[in-house]
């Protein structure tokens, strides 16, 4: 028999961070202490310990000693995707937060375009030859949103096999992208990132940057039109140009199992080397959301509306597209 | 009409446990548990009043059992989709398949069957790299290994259906269980979780839900003394990955590349005791999480033990020590919070 039946709710729509590891209570003289630190902006949390060996950053190693304590008990929640916010906000983000700021300068327009709470479907460009513009809007929606939602994005079965990133993807809140779990993170007010393009996007040739491939099948809008949440188109501009894919080995790649094998001015010539992307000046803008929820219930199986909302989301983030780069002066500096 | 029901599988967890409970209410006149070996004294006595009949049931003397005992529900919970240790794939796949298809020839011959109820198992929808992140009930079986217990799992309920279409008189009602879990059950996953360093798919980490054997129990009972006919998964509420499930016992993981798990268990004795057949391997790998909200709308059960706490009560019971200083680190977080806070006034 249980004690106590506690139910730990699994969804539960924003996770505080444990700021103070109790201090407060225990030293009274530490109060102040322990509450400016409960007010330090969570990117200044470097949770690795050994990391910082310096006097001054005696909280953050309390911090890491909590988390690692955390990590070793289990003491932390997973939801039923597998998403931890415990790992994602102090371990993984904090280093792609750094390429953010530093290497791609990311800046970011239309935040408010992002509900404050409830589902919604955020529609954007893919490009890049590796999906780190997914990563990059996530990170955006993350920090530029006032209640810091995460953006929970729908990945290819790919990224589920391969070993290590399949983790980390689940982890950060990524899931599989199929009809099952869209509608599943739409129904539970989950924002959720789609690339509808696909490989083709994120594989196509340097000379088709900015082109828009076609969105895939429009399963997108079936499952916002079938959950009733707005679509926010979202273009990414500067992404294209980190990997410039020149070539394309098939041979390799079809041994490899992967979609395309990439040759860029730096890969494979220069090895490792060329994993590193070109410092590209990005910028990410939200666009306008397209209201689904005023169409009839049979809507979603109606497949000319599938195909004409389909084609809207795809003009409206091509047409921005063609905008923020009539605009953009430098593909380095913006 | 005298009330009369039969449990295959009485020497289960399952089997042994709902005979005790049925045998507990006066509304039912006999409860006759089966089982192919006598299950120990321990079990034989706490079974109260009700009868244990050895017999096979992958004999077809078993419909001799239901016709005299005139029974008017079955209860088939001799299926085995997670065996707790290396067994020989041979006997429980036939104790499987031959024993459901003469267990349900032998109620589709009797007239005094009104019902039945089967105990099936999460293990039906696979655990794939490609599977939807959370199961419903209509969700088709996805990643199977070829030749394991899931593909028995999944038989078993074939002809489940095949005779519910032959026999639409009777009620039938499948429960697929999640792994079951609890301080004194033997099952995969309590032998998985004592073992002192625990071998784990390199690179994958696996979202597990688990069901307290007495939910199990409880709904499985819900199910012979209500009429709740369909197919429902259940699961204990809330979901454990398997690294977070290893750091809570305490015990020391050992990531290994999936294909070499069962061959590195056989090298340090851990396929001894724990069963690493490609289906757990793959559970092991990518996990599987159900929907149970027709569980909790159309049944009306609420598992008691969310998953977390299914396997905390597993971990009290058992006396699962933790080889992790975690008390150690808590310390030290507290040493160093004081010394910021000292630093600061």
């Amino acid at each position: 028999m249980p004690n106590e039946a506690q139910v730990i709710p699994l969804h539960t729509a924003k996770r505080p961070r444990p700021a103070t590891n109790g201090t407060n209570g225990t030293n009274g003289s530490g109060g102040s202490g322990g509450s400016e630190r409960a007010l330090a902006p969570v990117r200044k949390v470097r949770p690795r310990a050994g990391a910082a060996k310096k006097p001054e950053s005696r909280g953050l190693l309390a911090d890491a000693a909590g988390f690692l304590r955390r990590r070793l008990a289990g003491d932390y929640d997973v939801d039923e995707f597998g998403f931890d916010p415990d790992l994602t906000d102090n371990v993984l983000l904090p280093p792609l937060r750094l390429l953010y700021d530093k290497w791609f300068r990311v800046e970011v327009a239309g935040v408010e375009n992002l509900p404050a709470e409830g589902g919604a479907l955020v529609v954007s460009n893919h490009s890049g030859t590796l999906p780190i513009d997914s990563v990059m809007t996530a990170i955006a929606v993350h920090d530029n949103h006032p209640e810091h939602r995460y953006l929970r994005m729908l990945g290819a079965d790919l990224v589920f096999q391969i070993p290590v990133l399949g983790e980390l993807a689940r982890k950060t809140g990524q899931t599989l992208a199929c009809t099952e779990d869209a509608e599943r993170l739409l129904s539970a007010g989950e924002l959720v990132g789609v690339w509808p393009e696909g490989f083709k996007g994120i594989g196509k040739p340097f000379r088709d940057r900015y082109k828009l491939q076609r969105f895939g099948r429009g399963g997108f809008v079936s499952a916002a039109l079938r959950t009733g949440v707005p679509i926010i188109p979202c273009s990414i501009v500067g992404a294209e140009e980190i990997y410039p894919k020149i070539a394309n080995l098939g041979p390799v790649a079809r041994l490899l199992g992967l979609p395309y094998f990439p040759v860029t001015p730096t890969f494979p010539l220069l090895g490792p080397l060329g994993a590193v992307p070109l410092p590209t000046k990005w910028r990410i803008e939200f666009g306008e959301p397209i209201r689904t929820d005023d169409y009839p219930a049979a809507a979603a199986d109606d497949p000319m509306l599938t195909f004409n909302i389909t084609d809207q989301v795809r003009e409206t983030i091509q047409q921005t597209l063609y905008r923020m780069l009539a605009r953009r002066r430098s593909v380095f500096f913006g | 009409m005298p009330k009369v029901v039969l449990v295959t599988g009485a020497g289960g967890n399952i089997g042994g446990g709902l005979v005790t409970r049925l045998a507990a209410d006066p509304a039912y006149d006999r409860v006759i548990g089966v089982d192919t070996a006598t299950p120990p004294k321990r079990v034989l006595n706490a079974l109260g009043r009700a009868e244990f009949v050895r017999a096979d049931i992958r004999n077809p003397l078993i419909a001799k059992v239901i016709s005299a005992a005139e029974v008017d529900t079955v209860v088939h919970a001799a299926t085995t989709a997670h065996p707790a240790g290396p067994s020989r794939r041979t006997v429980i796949k036939e104790m499987n398949v031959i024993g459901t298809m003469q267990l349900l020839a032998a109620c589709q011959r009797s007239p005094t069957v009104r019902k039945l109820v089967v105990k099936s198992s999460a293990a039906v929808y696979g655990s794939s790299s490609r599977s939807p992140a959370v199961f419903t009930e209509d969700d088709a079986p996805r990643g199977l290994a070829a030749g394991g217990y899931a593909k028995d799992a999944v038989e078993v309920e074939g002809y489940v259906r095949g005779f519910a279409r032959r026999r639409p008189d009777v009620q039938v009602s499948t429960a697929r269980l999640a792994n079951l879990i609890g301080p004194d059950v033997d099952t995969v996953m309590s032998r998985y979780f004592a073992l002192p360093v625990v071998p784990t798919v390199f690179g994958y980490d696996a979202r597990m839900q688990l069901l307290h054997l007495e939910d199990a129990l409880a709904l499985m009972e819900r199910l012979v003394k209500h009429d709740l006919p369909g197919t429902v998964n259940v699961a204990g509420d809330g979901v454990l990955t398997l690294w977070q499930a290893i750091h809570r016992a305490g015990r020391i993981p050992l990531p290994l590349p999936g294909f070499s798990v069962p061959t590195a268990a056989n090298v340090v004795g851990a396929s001894r005791r724990v069963d690493f057949s490609p289906d757990q391997v793959k559970f092991l790998n990518f996990g599987r999480v159900l929907d149970t909200t027709r569980l909790k709308s159309e049944f009306g059960f609420t598992p008691r033990w969310t998953t977390r706490q299914a396997f905390d009560d597993y971990l009290a019971g058992s006396g699962i020590r933790s080889l992790v200083p975690v008390g150690r680190i808590a310390g030290l977080e507290r040493v160093l919070a004081r010394a910021v806070g000292s630093r600061s006034s």
